[in-house]
């Protein structure tokens, strides 16, 4: 007689410094599916876990904001090769959380094409962005954008596309980033991707748990430098912009009703990049 | 070199050329008109202690009569005028403030301070290069980079600092007007007078009503135009606490916001560095405009193995700036811009000597009248010390040493400020080297405190956000 097989399920912790660590706080939430049927105990992120992933962030920010911009293309595009690979795992979890077979695999390939759109532009930004400015005087004057640091991203309900689209230009450039998600599923499975990708350990964190909760550690950390919220509950934003005045953030704000779908241009690569003006001098 | 002073005999600019009127109004909608509230506040030279003028301190009612003047003027004139005819309207205001150079020169050191060799030479200068770099860049906003049909923002409300009165003035009002913004600038409270003067020059430019608003005020003032509805997109220069408390007011607002802000700038000598020319630099980096510069090169890092030659080398240099009246053409060093900055200066040297660090002046006769203070060298500094970390913003530099580079690097990074930094190095790729590392928007090599309109000029962390100058400044302004 044979029995059905049991499967083995899925722990969903957080993603920091590389690692997969459950919550300090030792909290979880239930995540089910669209038919509410129970999925798994999340991880569920507290106010330690943020300033743990804001060291994290900030220990990985100094070797990849100084890896070629070449070598930063390789490996967003290396993810983008992870995530083809896992295509259908995406397709069902995206399933699960309500999403129709037609449109849950027509978002795991924007994904995946997102990657490659950012991937391109590590090496191209800054051609775009950076100048070399004719002053009057001996010097050969210069522009680069250099990435802003530590970036606080609360990810859009868009659980896959819009988590890609606003870490990915984050990355791109050389910042590393804390981000804030309240979907497990397929966030922490990206984080998986993340993790084989080469992506070095830190470069990116995801926290699950209520943005609502963590927002405000998130928005008024003094070694965090920006802040993007595009998944900010609408009743906190003002706060949060306000708290992030603090060490004056670079706050990008939510935009109604984003179509993520759109081409994204360049808007979510430049609002983390600072520019650097360099006078160096001419002569024999 | 003994250091002695040579005695030079006075030469001072005349003061005939600049006609100062008793009491100024408000400019608003191209006209000239009383304030509704009755508060005034008197601008002085910090020379004398003289009274320069009355000037009106503007009431929230009045912020909103300049707001709407400068939204009427943008919808119905220059919004919808062509960037070609915009374009020929700051050309005009450029060759004005050239033709003028000289009378705007002389009214800027009398109501700031600031050495006639400066606002002549440099203030002035950059101030009309400003406006015409932007005037040119009116008709090609679409070859910008901002997408193909980039648009103004609206109406631009813009608070400016007292240390480059009109300097600053130009850096807010040529981009924004470039872009079809229309602006409402309220000058610094010490120092009005420019920004007052730069109101006829737009009567002579035959700039249309409105356009260009300017309001007088302190700090109430500031804050009305900041946190009125009626404005897009709002620029300051000035301290970080402010800049602080204006991000925190403009929060869910959706104005666009620029901040220039503080800064404690390294200025780090190698020991390969050409140390007459580094000195001169350090000189120009810290004793420039009184030290009144956000972007001032606050504390010096030597390498350790030059620097008591360095020392000794600044301290000869420093025993012949002369320090005096600012309309005479052989000042270096005017007066301190006011009562209430000489105090700050006095009180943070002061922490200064408290906390251990050697405080040095040459031997230096000071005005009996007026604001003044000796430049002044802090050894033995150690990063804790408030004048390591704290912006002085007066002429008192803060001596601390280095070994290696990423020591250097190090030590330059350690400020939640990130304005500006220095590298003086004869070695090429030791500059590009550094200036790589230093967390900072603008990095001189083997220069210091060069400005130029092509030039984005702007801050990383505290020091704020945007930039002006350049192409890049257009960003302020455009959506």
């Amino acid at each position: 007689m044979s029995t059905e097989r049991v499967n083995v399920r899925k722990t969903y912790k957080l993603f920091i410094g590389g690692a997969f660590p459950r919550s300090e706080s030792g909290r979880s939430y239930v995540v089910t599916d669209a038919k509410g049927k129970f999925v798994a105990n999340a991880s569920r992120a507290s106010r330690k876990d943020v300033r743990d992933a804001v060291v994290a962030a900030r220990k990985a920010f100094g070797g990849w904001s100084s890896r070629t911009a070449y070598n930063r293309g390789q490996i967003l595009y290396r993810v983008a090769e992870m995530l083809e690979g896992r295509k259908a795992q995406f397709v069902d979890e995206l399933r699960s959380a309500g999403m129709g077979r037609a449109p849950a695999a027509a978002e795991v390939d924007a994904a995946i094409d997102r990657w490659v759109w950012y991937a391109g532009w590590t090496d191209k930004i800054g051609a775009v962005a950076g100048a070399a400015n004719p002053v009057s005087g001996p010097y050969f004057n210069f522009s680069t954008p250099e990435p802003t640091g530590v970036v606080g991203v609360l990810a859009p309900a868009s659980p896959l596309l819009g988590l890609v689209s606003v870490i990915a230009p984050v990355i791109a450039t050389g910042n590393t980033c804390v981000t804030v998600t309240e979907s497990p599923l397929p966030s922490i499975t990206l984080a998986e991707v993340l993790a084989t990708s080469d992506l070095p350990g830190g470069v990116v964190n995801l926290l699950t748990g209520q943005a609502a909760e963590l927002a405000p550690w998130l928005a008024s950390h003094m070694d965090v430098n920006a802040l993007d919220l595009a998944g900010a509950p609408a009743e906190l934003a003002t706060s949060l912009e306000q708290a992030a005045a603090e060490n004056l953030k670079r706050v990008l704000r939510p935009a109604a009703d984003t179509d993520w779908t759109a081409d994204p241009g360049t808007g979510r690569l430049t609002a983390f990049l600072e520019t650097k003006t360099v006078w160096h001098p001419v002569g024999v | 070199m003994s250091g002695k002073l040579f005695e030079y005999a006075p030469a001072p600019e005349s003061r005939d050329i600049v006609d100062i009127r008793a009491t100024y109004g408000l400019f608003i909608g191209g006209e000239w008109v009383d304030s509704t509230g009755e508060d005034h506040h008197k601008s002085i030279n910090p020379a004398t202690e003289e009274v320069l003028a009355e000037v009106a301190f503007a009431t929230a009612e009045d912020v909103d009569r300049a707001v709407t003047a400068a939204r009427q003027a943008y919808d119905k004139v220059w919004g919808p005028m062509p960037g070609r005819e915009r374009a020929k309207y700051l050309f005009r205001i450029a060759r004005l403030i050239q033709e003028r150079s000289r009378e705007l020169a002389v009214l800027e050191s009398i109501d700031n301070g600031k050495p006639i060799r400066e606002s002549r030479d440099v203030d002035v200068p950059l101030v009309a290069a400003h406006f015409f770099y932007y005037a040119g860049w009116a008709d090609k906003l679409e070859h910008a980079g901002f997408g193909p049909a980039p648009r103004p923002l609206g109406v631009a409300g813009q608070v400016i600092p007292w240390n480059f009165p009109l300097l600053m003035l130009a850096w807010k009002i040529a981009p924004a007007l470039a872009c079809g913004n229309t602006v409402v600038l309220k000058p610094a409270e010490t120092t009005p007078l420019t920004a007052l003067l730069f109101a006829e020059i737009c009567r002579q430019a035959d700039l249309p009503p409105g356009v260009v608003n300017i309001i007088t005020g302190a700090g109430g003032t500031g804050r009305a135009l900041v946190e009125h509805q009626g404005v897009d997109k709002v620029a300051f220069t000035g301290s970080t606490d402010v800049g602080r408390q204006i991000a925190r007011s403009v929060a869910g607002t959706g104005k666009k916001l620029t901040l220039e802000l503080g800064g404690k700038a390294a200025n780090v000598v190698f020991d390969d560095a050409p140390l007459d020319q580094a000195v001169e630099g350090i000189v120009n980096g810290i004793f420039f405009n009184q030290g009144h510069v956000c972007c001032a090169g606050s504390r010096l890092l030597v390498q350790e193995s030059i620097a008591e030659e360095l020392l000794d080398r600044l301290k000869t240099r420093m025993a012949t700036l002369r320090v005096g009246d600012p309309l005479d053409k052989n000042t270096d060093i005017g007066a301190i811009n006011s009562a209430a900055q000489l105090d700050k200066i006095r009180e943070l040297s002061q922490a200064g000597e408290d906390e251990g660090a050697t405080r040095w002046s040459p031997p230096c006769e000071l005005p009996e009248r007026g604001f003044w203070f000796a430049p002044t060298v802090f050894t033995g500094v150690a990063a804790s010390h408030r004048i390591a970390r704290e912006e002085i913003f007066g002429p008192v530099l803060s001596v601390l040493t280095f070994r290696t580079p990423a020591e250097a690097i190090e030590k330059a990074n350690n400020t939640p400020y990130g304005l500006s930094a220095g590298v003086w190095t004869e070695k090429g790729s030791r500059i590009l080297w550094m200036a790589e590392r230093l967390r900072a928007g603008v990095v001189w090599a083997n220069t210091f405190n060069k400005f130029d309109p092509a030039s984005p000029f702007g801050g990383y962390k505290e020091s704020g956000f945007g930039r002006e100058g350049g192409r890049h400044g257009l960003g302020a302004y455009l959506k």
